[in-house]
């Protein structure tokens, strides 16, 4: 009897297989078609297909590119995602609330910093012991927020540049600059890395940490940051990896079990796998020097740099010189 | 050296000059000074700049532990650009080094352990402590009033030369004061004032609770701003008081009783014997000088205060030795001489005053709160049974300039309440365990009762002869071994 049942589960299950299946290779066809066709498609945002997710508060960094806010939906040739916009909006005030919906980010924020500072150490042959080693360096950071990221950029002597298509964030940002003369002298704009490239803007290093999984076209998004590029300067991406282990971790583990992030921040679909980026950097000219790896240690509550990208990732690259 | 001697005119301005920062953007620079000429105007302005910008750190108390810190960023290559405040209405600090060799040594000693020393020679301070009087010692009595136990350990034990250094407290503070004044390319501006009022966020911002900076009203009248304020002010840290910060803990129903005295020859062990009133420490201070530091009731110790100094000496002598109980058997099997009982060298001469100060021990429950840290005292005071007070200071000075140090690296603002949990992490669990021990050392001694008599000499023995834990207790005594008890 018990094996009866278990056989019509099995086969029941064996039927299901096949659609499950082809629902992934659908997704991970979608994704490759969206990866790799060259074809600009003209404005990308897809309202239709995601619906004003409802009240969404949300986290992590802001997606970048767009017109400014929301409230402008003129049809813009951008990367950028409106519906992840609309989410990032919402708490925007939270942003410098450490024990807020921007915690983890706070949390990484010295581990990230850590990779960018000895590789630019590197590559621009700055002095790693000095205070400020990035003196004489132009850095944008592309998908700013709240300026997380571009205020200890700042004091690491850069001339920064933050970017974000959320308004509110902006604002966030440069209130939040003002309290210090060192922070005060970000240039914070609202507007897109395609905006910048169209005003012929260019940085000696593009930095745009945890943008690219919110944003709706990251091919197009990797060209206008190698358009930003200025030949030799460097590129900085960092992303969660498409893998098993970061469904658990990421989607899971931290929107629904740690609650760290409000659930619905990440869609693991549009994640991208380091292969992946590597390959759409390339196109974008630029070539992939160093990846390092995010992972989080529960004991102690910090992150650290490693060889694992299984999850949490980071990408230095440098624009070819042609 | 007139580096660090605060400038009055310029700290007015500073004041001036920040407040307006503070409340509006307009760069009306220098509205008062001559604007025809647009030179000197820029140079003014110019001026004001580099003088006036908030300062990254202030450190409030110029005491041991808040020099040991200014020190420790002074030396690290990512600080040593730091523009950092201390504030202190202490008059030593702004003197150059007075001290004379010849001087009797004064009663106000700490015992340095190996884990302070190397920490002292890496900010650069402790070739100026060997200019000066101290005394290193590689043994080490500890017995009790029974009879019962006894046990001696020595610096071979562990494999080092010293198990630590005794130096007067104005010795490592001048120390201090001299490697950071060394150090010319570190800006640092002392205020020779007091602190008064603490504001953190500014009133005008929004969004203060998160932003910004610290406001520190002063006792003379000036102000300053700071991203970061250290609380190194001692067992009634004002910093601490302002920023909220609750303590637990109690008074001892003890006093200390300090004082230099002279024997006919040098002392090269530090020697402790607990008395049912509480231990009594002979410690060297060098020059055949040592430093008594003797624990008793508050009644005895105004008796002791009052008593003749001949009374006192042979007081002092009875403790040491037949006082109170018998000499503990020295059953010396299987250990060289270097590990049987002995008695401490005679006290002939009493070389200063007497001083007497209350116990207690008191422990912050937060180390950190928004753009404010503390350190040493500030945060904990211990029983001195162990001579541990200071060098957890110092722990916490060395730990909190490297936290710094990390953050700078990464363009950390200094005053993240994130950074400065890190530090607490680091120190308040050392902290507490050692308060803790220390307490409990504290309570197995006030009672007199022969059961807990015979359990503490028991604990002597084996702390005496099972090897292993003897090199663990010294390990953690000498700051080497951050917890006790791991193998």
């Amino acid at each position: 009897m018990a094996s009866l049942k278990l056989a019509r589960f099995l086969l029941n299950s064996n039927r299901k297989f096949p659609n499950q299946f082809s629902c992934f290779t659908k997704t991970s066809c979608n994704l490759q078609r969206r990866l790799f066709s060259d074809v600009t498609q003209q404005s990308s945002i897809n309202l239709s297909s995601s619906p004003p997710t409802s009240p969404p508060p949300f986290h992590d960094s802001t997606t970048t590119s767009g017109g400014a806010g929301f409230g402008r939906r003129t049809p813009i040739s951008s990367s950028l995602n409106e519906s992840e916009l609309l989410k990032f909006s919402s708490i925007a005030e939270t942003w410098w609330d450490s024990q807020g919906p921007f915690k983890p980010l706070h949390v990484m924020n010295p581990t990230r910093l850590a990779f960018i500072r000895s590789t630019l150490c590197r590559h621009f042959r700055k002095d790693p012991c000095s205070a400020r080693p990035f003196e004489g360096l132009k850095i944008v950071d592309v998908g700013c927020g709240g300026g997380i990221l571009s205020e200890p950029l700042a004091r690491m002597g850069a001339t920064v540049t933050g970017v974000d298509a959320v308004e509110k964030n902006i604002t966030i940002a440069r209130l939040h600059a003002e309290s210090d003369p060192v922070t005060s002298a970000i240039e914070y704009c609202c507007t897109t890395a395609e905006k910048l490239v169209e005003e012929q803007r260019k940085f000696d290093a593009v930095i745009s940490l945890e943008v690219i999984e919110h944003v709706a076209n990251p091919a197009e998004f990797c060209k206008s940051l190698g358009s930003l590029t200025v030949p030799n300067g460097a590129t900085l991406i960092s992303t969660i990896n498409r893998s098993m282990r970061s469904y658990a971790a990421a989607i899971v583990g931290a929107e629904y079990i740690l609650r760290w992030l409000p659930k619905g921040t990440h869609q693991w679909s549009s994640f991208l796998t380091p292969e992946e980026l590597v390959l759409i950097l390339n196109r974008a000219s630029i070539s992939v020097q160093e990846m390092a790896g995010f992972v989080y240690n529960p004991l102690t509550g910090r992150w650290a740099l490693s060889d694992d990208i299984g999850v949490n990732f980071i990408a230095f690259g440098t624009k070819n010189s042609q | 050296m007139n580096r660090i001697v605060a400038k009055r005119v310029v700290t007015t301005f500073h004041s001036f000059k920040v407040v307006r920062r503070g409340l509006s953007n307009d760069a009306v620079i220098g509205a008062n000074s001559p604007s025809t000429n647009d030179q000197v105007n820029t140079a003014y302005k110019e001026k004001l700049d580099l003088t006036n910008d908030p300062y990254d750190i202030a450190v409030v108390g110029g005491g041991m532990v808040g020099m040991a810190f200014a020190c420790a960023l002074s030396s690290m290559p990512l600080t040593k650009q730091l523009n950092v405040a201390i504030i202190d209405s202490n008059p030593a600090l702004g003197k150059q080094d007075n001290i004379k060799k010849d001087d009797l040594p004064d009663p106000r000693v700490s015992t340095v352990t190996p884990a302070a020393i190397s920490f002292f020679k890496d900010i650069g301070a402790w070739q100026y402590v060997l200019q000066h009087r101290h005394a290193y010692f590689d043994k080490m009595q500890v017995w009790d009033y029974t009879g019962l136990g006894y046990t001696r350990y020595t610096a071979s034990d562990v494999e080092t030369d010293i198990l630590g250094c005794v130096v007067e407290n104005k010795v490592l503070q001048s120390s201090l004061l001299s490697c950071l004044q060394k150090n010319t390319e570190f800006q640092k501006t002392v205020y020779p004032s007091r602190l008064t009022s603490m504001t953190v966020g500014l009133p005008t911002q929004p969004n203060s609770a998160t932003s910004g900076i610290a406001k520190l009203d002063l006792s003379d009248g000036n102000s300053l701003f700071a991203k970061l304020v250290v609380g190194a002010d001692g067992g009634k840290s004002r910093v601490r008081e302002l920023a909220g910060i609750k303590t637990t803990g109690w008074n001892y129903s003890q006093n200390a009783v300090i004082c230099t005295v002279k024997h006919a020859v040098e002392n090269h062990c530090a020697w402790q014997r607990f008395l049912p009133a509480g231990p009594i420490a002979l410690l060297p201070i060098g020059d055949n000088f040592s430093n008594i530091v003797w624990t008793m009731s508050p009644k005895e110790a105004s008796d002791c205060k009052a008593m003749s100094e001949d009374d006192f000496l042979k007081a002092v002598n009875h403790a040491l030795d037949y006082g109170y109980g018998p000499h503990p058997q020295s059953n010396s099997d299987g250990y060289s001489g270097d590990h049987s009982w002995e008695v401490p060298p005679n006290v002939i001469e009493l070389a200063s005053e007497r001083m007497v100060f209350p116990l207690s021990l008191k422990h912050a429950k937060d180390y950190v709160a928004n753009r404010v840290v503390l350190i040493g005292d500030a945060a904990h005071t211990v029983h001195p049974l162990a001579g541990q007070g200071v060098n957890l200071g110092f722990g916490d000075a060395s730990a909190l300039s490297k936290i710094i140090a990390d953050g700078v690296a990464v363009g950390a603002d200094l005053g993240e309440l994130s950074l400065l949990k890190k530090y607490e992490a680091e120190r308040k669990p050392a902290n507490l365990m050692m308060a803790a021990i220390l307490d409990g050392f504290q309570k197995a001694y006030s009672v007199d009762f022969g059961p807990v008599n015979i359990l503490r000499a028991a604990a002597f023995q084996v702390a005496h002869y099972v090897s292993p834990l003897r090199r663990n207790i010294i390990s953690y005594a000498t700051g080497r071994q951050k917890w006790p008890l791991l193998f």
